[in-house]
């Protein structure tokens, strides 16, 4: 049971990780609450599913399609949706709640509401610790650590992540340094966006496929970037090692815990906020006034 | 003879001068009169949820738009309200009548708490935290199914009246009632001070305003009067499900306010009008049945990029203008303030507007 919950609770805290991630990117840089985050990690698992199973694609190549066209498309929302009415808080908000159910409706239309069954890209377990791992939960793991060190080698290691990290500090003398502030606003979003689908695209073996399927990650995932702190990548990732490993503790050790993960979730980062309202890793904005 | 020539003479010079005044009156009148000359049971139902709906849209706005605690929770005291009523009208066998009043209470009690848990937050935390406390809610209780009735909810809970109109009017009235009532908090001193602690709470606090006992106050009015709406719900459709507590309804809640326009009370009452029977008469086309939500989002989305405000600032806007000196709004179509006598459109010469405004 102990290697049970470890290993769930790693596969877990990947995907939230390269879910939050993206979230706290995104709304440091451009201070959007991106409720839509995860309609588009559901996006890419549904356009999967399209290319590999109705298309006869083959894995890879669906997998990368499939992120290529919901990063596309995240783009255009955001040039015809969000950008219009970005000097209006709550304006951007219900935006992308709107943006959210349509998709869910759309997908709702076109697929239909029952759950999809996807066929796993890898077959096979490994046995390790006496404690056999199928390798598509490894994928998973290996893909989000992968992609966790591209964004952090992108932060950090280039012009755009410079740009990216300046705009984050603050936005109106990033925009006086000759950054061209709505370019690097598009190139986030981008980059959230296509962590969102990946993660969607290698979880769709895994977990069920519905219309649905976006809801319990996004309370999830806005759980792990509060408490890790809003926009703080650390905050972020380490919040998800948290919630991961707490939720699979709480659904191996209690009874009734499928139905309590979420709550027990959700109480730790109320307690965290209680102590710490900035959360873990976040700066005290005083300042932001 | 004197009190009639009274009463017109007030609805003359305040209520017919403004056209927004004018327009309440008679969406008052014609909700209290509907059912004298329709009275189509599915009508009326659609219309009973609205004015439920509405109740709980206005009560949002008191919190998120005037005191900018924008909760993205506030389903909970909608659900608080149901399932405490419905509990206590069914286990312990009170009359509803008095339980209502119960789950509008314990709705303040539960406000008051989520508040003070959120006291120290601000912006996007409180939002992300509220979202929180209803979904731990529906954890415990699909953990417990045999106090609350799990996935089911409560059914077959006592109502409060017997036929659509007496429900209706119940509706209709309580709704008038608390939607007024909150209109008149947010317009007095009170409501100036909710204005000064969403704006700038340091200034608010430097200022000598106690804002936390504000908040506190904000937080359990708001919930009372979503509460009161949940339990009238309740006790209409006769269940007290998971539904009234799900994040849909919070979202839901979230989009009327936004939509109608923030801070004023009566744009969420009117978006919850406009949009609520919509996607009612949507979904009850067969074409549209599956797509009503779909259509419902893009109405939402276009409405928005046209008028980021709301649509009820818009409307305003639109059909008054505030006069420069006095500051008291006149219908658009005037030329002299009608309390001050200062113009209201200044007429700049040709060759001033050349120059430039000195």
């Amino acid at each position: 049971m102990l290697q049970d919950i470890l290993v769930t609770g790693l596969v877990n805290s990947g995907v939230y990780a390269l879910l939050a991630v993206g979230f706290s990117l995104i709304f440091g840089v451009a201070r959007i609450v991106n409720i839509a985050h995860t309609a588009f990690y559901m996006l890419a698992a549904y356009c999967f599913y399209a290319l590999l199973v109705k298309g006869g694609l083959g894995f890879a190549l669906a997998g990368v399609l499939a992120v290529a066209a919901v990063t596309l498309l995240s783009v255009l929302c955001y040039r015809l949706v969000i950008e219009p009415v970005r000097e209006h808080e709550a304006a951007v908000l219900i935006a992308t709640i709107a943006l959210a159910l349509i998709f869910q409706e759309l997908m709702l239309f076109s697929f239909g509401g029952h759950y999809l069954g996807i066929p796993s890209t890898l077959e096979g377990v490994v046995r390790l610790f006496g404690v056999s791992i199928p390798y598509q939960r490894l994928l998973i793991l290996v893909v989000a650590a992968a992609m966790l060190g591209a964004v952090w080698f992108l932060l950090y290691r280039t012009r755009l992540g410079l740009a990216i990290r300046a705009t984050a500090n603050d936005l109106e003398v990033a925009n006086l340094m000759g950054m061209n502030v709505h370019r690097v606003a598009m190139a986030t979003v981008a980059i959230s966006v296509a962590l969102a689908a990946i993660a969607g695209v290698v979880v769709a073996p895994v977990f069920v496929v519905d219309p649905f399927m976006w809801l319990s990650p996004l309370v999830t995932m806005l759980a792990i970037v509060v408490l890790g702190g809003l926009g703080s990548m650390k905050g972020s990732l380490i919040g998800a090692l948290i919630i991961g490993y707490v939720e699979a503790i709480t659904v191996f050790a209690l009874p009734a815990g499928a139905y309590l993960k979420g709550a027990v979730a959700l109480l730790i980062m109320v307690a965290v906020l209680l102590a710490r309202p900035e959360g873990l890793f976040g700066v005290a904005f005083e300042e932001e006034r | 003879m004197y009190w009639l020539r009274k009463a017109w003479g007030e609805l003359a010079h305040e209520v017919f001068v403004l056209p927004s005044r004018t327009l309440v009156l008679v969406w008052v009148l014609a909700l209290l009169g509907l059912p004298l000359v329709y009275d189509d049971a599915y009508v009326l139902r659609i219309l009973t949820m609205t004015c439920l709906f509405a109740m709980f849209a206005a009560s949002w706005d008191m919190l998120a738009g005037y005191t900018g605690q924008v909760n993205f929770g506030h389903a909970l005291f909608f659900g608080a309200g149901a399932y405490t009523s419905s509990l206590m009208s069914q286990k312990l066998g009170i009359s509803p009548w008095l339980t209502i009043w119960a789950g509008a209470a314990l709705a303040a009690l539960v406000g008051w708490v989520v508040g003070y848990l959120c006291l120290r937050l601000r912006g996007s935390y409180l939002s992300l935290a509220t979202l929180a406390f209803p979904l731990i809610v529906l954890g415990l209780l699909f953990a417990f199914p045999e106090f609350s009735g799990g996935e089911l909810g409560i059914s077959g809970v006592g109502r409060l009246v017997l036929t659509p109109t007496q429900n209706y009017y119940l509706a209709a009235l309580a709704m008038l009632a608390v939607v007024f009532a909150l209109w008149l908090v947010a317009d007095s001193k009170f409501g100036v001070v909710l204005h000064a602690i969403r704006d700038d709470e340091v200034a608010a606090r430097a200022s000598g305003i106690n804002t936390p006992r504000y908040k506190l106050a904000v937080f359990a009015l708001s919930a009372a009067a979503a509460g009161l709406a949940g339990a009238l719900f309740a006790h209409y459709i006769r269940v007290a499900g998971p539904s009234t507590l799900e994040v849909a309804l919070s979202f839901q809640v979230v989009i009327w306010g936004i939509f109608g326009g923030v801070a004023t009370i009566y744009g969420p009452v009117a978006a919850v009008f406009l949009l609520y029977p919509l996607t009612e008469w949507l979904g009850s086309f067969k074409a549209f049945g599956e797509l009503r939500l779909l259509i419902f989002a893009v109405i939402v989305l276009l409405v928005l990029l046209f008028m980021p405000r709301g649509l009820a600032p818009w409307v305003r806007d639109k059909v008054e203008t505030q006069c420069p000196r006095c500051k008291q709004r006149n219908s658009a179509w005037k030329n002299l303030c009608r309390l001050c006598g200062a113009p209201l459109k200044t007429q700049v010469p040709r060759a001033q507007r050349l120059v430039g405004h000195q």
